[in-house]
């Protein structure tokens, strides 16, 4: 049993409680359709996103949105894509059971996901996203600010993840 | 680490997050069964196993999910060029 050389950490590290999130694929054609629906301009650009009220929705690829919500909204958001349907082909997947939300917060955010994400996080603005890859297992990686970022990861990857954070913290707080 | 440049991101991005497709431009034959063996043979598993530039599909597997056309040399194992899936072979190469 190892013990910590401090209890204290650097980044402050936070698990959010669960919330609906929903992937959308379309064809980059009708994604205006979908921005009606849902009321806020799809950003065709990967790693752009786009906020309204609780809506989130991050572009992840040519044709591939995530969408985050709160529990209020997520009834409304998937009548409006139902309605849809028929119209515009489509596919909107609850994902909501998929993924968990780490929250990482502190000046030395960026420097702590540097351990084991090989992006260059510099090239990531603060109000952008993407997909890539931490330690191997895929994530989707929010930069809310200079210091604030948020890891979606799979609940299966999750200890895995967590515990590379966390001692990683433990090093940035002891100096090393 | 490669740095890869994904056409469809517009960013060179690490290499962890892509995964190796094949030698690109190998059409899947219209109609197998008019086929000889040989020729069956030849699409299967014929293969130009380049020294030099080299036509090769990857896949941002851990990005936007496309899959593209890269030209890599197989001696220097540096990227020459990337461009989308579907788009005509290039002609010429940049030195």
């Amino acid at each position: 049993m190892t013990t910590p050389m401090t209890t204290a950490s650097a980044v402050s590290l936070s698990l959010l409680p669960e919330f609906p999130r929903y992937s959308l694929r379309i064809d980059p054609a009708d994604v205006s359709a979908a921005s009606e629906v849902l009321g806020l301009e799809l950003p065709t650009r990967p790693g752009q996103r786009a906020a309204t009220g609780s809506r989130l929705a991050l572009c992840l690829g040519p044709d591939e949105w995530v969408l985050y919500t709160d529990e209020a909204d997520a009834q409304a958001v998937e009548a409006a894509f139902a309605a849809l349907y028929p119209v515009t082909p489509h596919s909107l997947i609850a994902i909501s059971d998929r993924e968990r939300t780490i929250t990482l917060s502190g000046p030395q955010a960026a420097e702590l996901l540097s351990t084991s994400c090989p992006r260059d996080l510099t090239a990531i603005a603060p109000g952008t996203g993407t997909r890539t890859v931490f330690d191997t297992v895929q994530i989707v990686l929010l930069r809310d600010s200079e210091s604030d970022f948020r890891i979606e990861v799979g609940r299966s990857f999750l200890p895995h993840v967590w515990a590379l954070l966390e001692r990683a913290n433990r090093e940035l707080a002891a100096g090393l | 680490m490669l740095l890869i440049h994904c056409p469809y991101c517009e960013a060179t991005l690490p290499e962890l997050e892509f995964t190796y497709a094949g030698e690109a431009h190998i059409a899947r034959p219209a109609d197998p069964s008019t086929m000889s063996d040989e020729q069956w043979r030849d699409f299967l598993f014929i293969r130009t196993n380049a020294r030099g530039p080299h036509f090769e599909r990857w896949r941002h597997a851990h990005g936007c999910g496309r899959f593209f056309n890269a030209v890599r040399d197989t001696v220097s194992d540096k990227f020459l060029l990337t461009y989308k899936a579907g788009e005509p072979k290039p002609e010429s190469l940049p030195e």
